[in-house]
């Protein structure tokens, strides 16, 4: 009998590199199988995080893709120890193996005929964003990304963006650059003169209300990676549903299979 | 050649595994392969369409899920018209799950979806969520009798009567389930539990209670099939906890004809497959040529007590 061809799956995964970027956010390099070498940008893996001697996650971790190097044939993950799952995920070692099932969700999809991308990544949403930065240089589009982090410690992937041919323009809490009027006046400027016509955010409430309000008045195509605690992040559970607007009311929809990527509209809170 | 095959009464299932009810979805159909399951059981469906619970709707304990969904449901019309002819295209038995308020609602909704491509309906009377303080049908000994009873009544399919673990003795409402007409039943539900969360002062759910699954709870459920095993002449079928060929073996052992994979879909999404295709070489190892053989087979009494003897 000859297997069906699956599209998701689950796979061990080796380590090839895993290190601190600053004191928070780690960096995870691994290698992986050509199932995993499909995912798109905004797409998630869901991650089996080890049990040690003080944490037991026993649910899989979402954990968007950070980065697909499809000629290395690894896949790379910036993620925040924030809990539980990213505190036992953080001890894994160069040889390790790290058990992911994927791909998993539904990717960002700027308009074919788009022509500036916009990225808005406020902390560990720039994890989500930063490969639809490289994809969407890769189609041919402009790219411009702005990262919002408490401190220029926090910025992450600004070398890693330019270097791909994206304008990066960085804001801090602590330069006073960051707040949401400035960023809004960047992001007007971005549409007015530069034509930019695709606005994605990920990381910041604050910041996806001042988005939804720009891109609604000056009819600009949007989309939200969304966040949400999972259960198996497929679909069957419903434990991952949140509030979306729809057709004038509040629908609830899973943020794992119906997203997490959705149009920046529909959301009500990231 | 091992022989996986089981039978439900008159339902022949090609091996013993099948997912619990809302742990899978056409979703799957990504990851695994349908037809090498026993059977398909599809998340509950209600008379009416429902939201379900707010959030948050999950956390977790070690080895353990505490959830509270609340049945989110399309309703049956999208069932007959949606689903079933989706899962018509695979050769697995498909086993649609029910839930209603009451007894009537039972009844229309198990005749509502008695259509063709179903082969047995499992009758949720134990879910947690939805009934004030988490009480249920199931909790009862003359409800549970009067909703098969109705169930029954309404259609001529298979009736499989999941049970709820959250009674003083489960093996009254067995039996009841059973003097109800009850072709088999499903041992069972998940726990009832709640979880707060110290810092914050707040219930870890929002819905305060939820229930609790995951191999945490193997233990009580697995009692709990092996009672209702010795008190009914119906077949049971095994559910909590189960991740595993050995978690699988150990509810055939206790009296489970088969086994229902749950919470386990969401941690390895093709476990059910893994104890597929365990079970044969499970049983060569231990010269048996038939799964059905395991069940039942627990072997009570102390295994040291022939050499104890033989020493005196």
């Amino acid at each position: 009998m000859t297997p069906a061809a699956h599209s998701i799956s689950e796979m061990e995964c080796r380590v090839v590199g895993h290190t601190w970027v600053n004191d928070s956010y780690r960096h995870l390099v691994a290698d992986a199988p050509a199932i995993a070498l499909t995912a798109r940008p905004g797409q998630f893996f869901h991650i089996l995080c080890p049990a040690d001697s003080v944490d037991s996650p026993f649910l899989r971790r979402p954990m968007s893709v950070y980065r697909v190097d499809r000629g290395a044939k690894r896949i790379e993950f910036l993620y925040k120890v924030a809990g539980a799952g990213t505190r036992t995920l953080a001890v894994l070692e160069t040889g390790d193996l790290l058990n992911v099932f994927g791909p998993l969700g539904n990717g960002f999809s700027p308009a074919v005929d788009a022509r500036h991308a916009v990225i808005v990544a406020r902390g560990v949403g720039l994890s989500t964003l930063a490969p639809l930065v490289e994809a969407a240089i890769a189609d041919g589009l402009e790219c411009t990304a702005i990262l919002s982090a408490r401190s220029a410690e926090y910025v992450m992937s600004d070398d890693y963006l330019s270097g791909v041919g994206a304008s990066v323009t960085t804001v801090t809490d602590s330069d006073g650059t960051s707040d949401v009027e400035r960023v809004e006046a960047l992001v007007r400027g971005l549409i007015s003169d530069h034509a930019a016509d695709f606005i994605a955010t990920c990381g910041s409430n604050r910041l996806l209300f001042m988005l939804q309000r720009v891109c609604a008045e000056l009819g600009v195509a949007g989309q939200v990676a969304m966040e949400q605690r999972m259960g198996c992040g497929l679909g069957m559970c419903f434990c991952c549903v949140s509030p979306f607007r729809s057709g004038g009311e509040l629908v609830y929809r899973r943020v794992c299979c119906d997203g997490p990527v959705f149009d920046i509209q529909e959301a009500t809170a990231w | 050649m091992v022989d996986l095959s089981v039978r439900i009464g008159d339902v022949e299932l090609a091996n013993p595994v099948m997912p619990g009810s809302g742990t899978f979805s056409e979703v799957m159909e990504s990851v695994i392969d349908f037809n090498r399951l026993g059977a398909i059981v599809t998340k509950t469906i209600t008379p009416d369409v429902r939201e379900g619970n707010p959030q948050p709707r999950v956390t977790e304990y070690k080895d353990a899920m505490l959830a509270s969904i609340g049945i989110p449901s399309k309703g049956p019309d999208h069932y007959v018209n949606e689903m079933v002819p989706y899962y018509r295209q695979f050769t697995s038995p498909l086993i649609g799950s029910v839930q209603a308020d009451t007894v009537d609602a039972f009844g229309e909704l198990v005749a509502k979806i008695s259509v063709p491509g179903i082969t047995a309906i499992e009758a949720n009377i134990s879910c947690p969520n939805m009934e004030q303080d988490g009480r249920a049908f199931a909790m009862e000994c003359g409800p549970t009798e009067r909703v098969i009873r109705r169930m029954k009544d309404a259609t001529d399919l298979p009736i499989w009567a999941k049970l709820t673990p959250n009674v003083g003795d489960i093996t009254e409402v067995a039996r009841a389930a059973e003097a109800g007409g009850a072709d088999a039943l499903v041992v069972a539900n998940a726990l009832l539990g709640m979880a707060i969360d110290a810092t914050t002062f707040r219930p870890k759910l929002g819905n305060l209670m939820g229930g609790l699954t995951g191999p945490a709870i193997k233990p009580v459920i697995l009692r709990m099939a092996y009672q209702c095993a010795r008190s009914v002449s119906i077949p049971i079928i095994g559910c909590g906890g189960i991740a595993t060929v050995a978690d699988a073996v150990e509810y055939m052992l206790a009296g489970a004809t088969a086994i229902q994979v749950g919470t386990a879909n969401f941690i390895h999404p093709d476990a059910m497959i893994r104890i597929i295709d365990g079970l044969p070489e499970f049983c060569r190892q231990q010269g048996m040529s038939r799964v059905a053989d395991l069940t039942g087979a627990l072997k009570l009494g102390n295994a040291d007590r022939p050499a104890r003897d033989a020493a005196i």
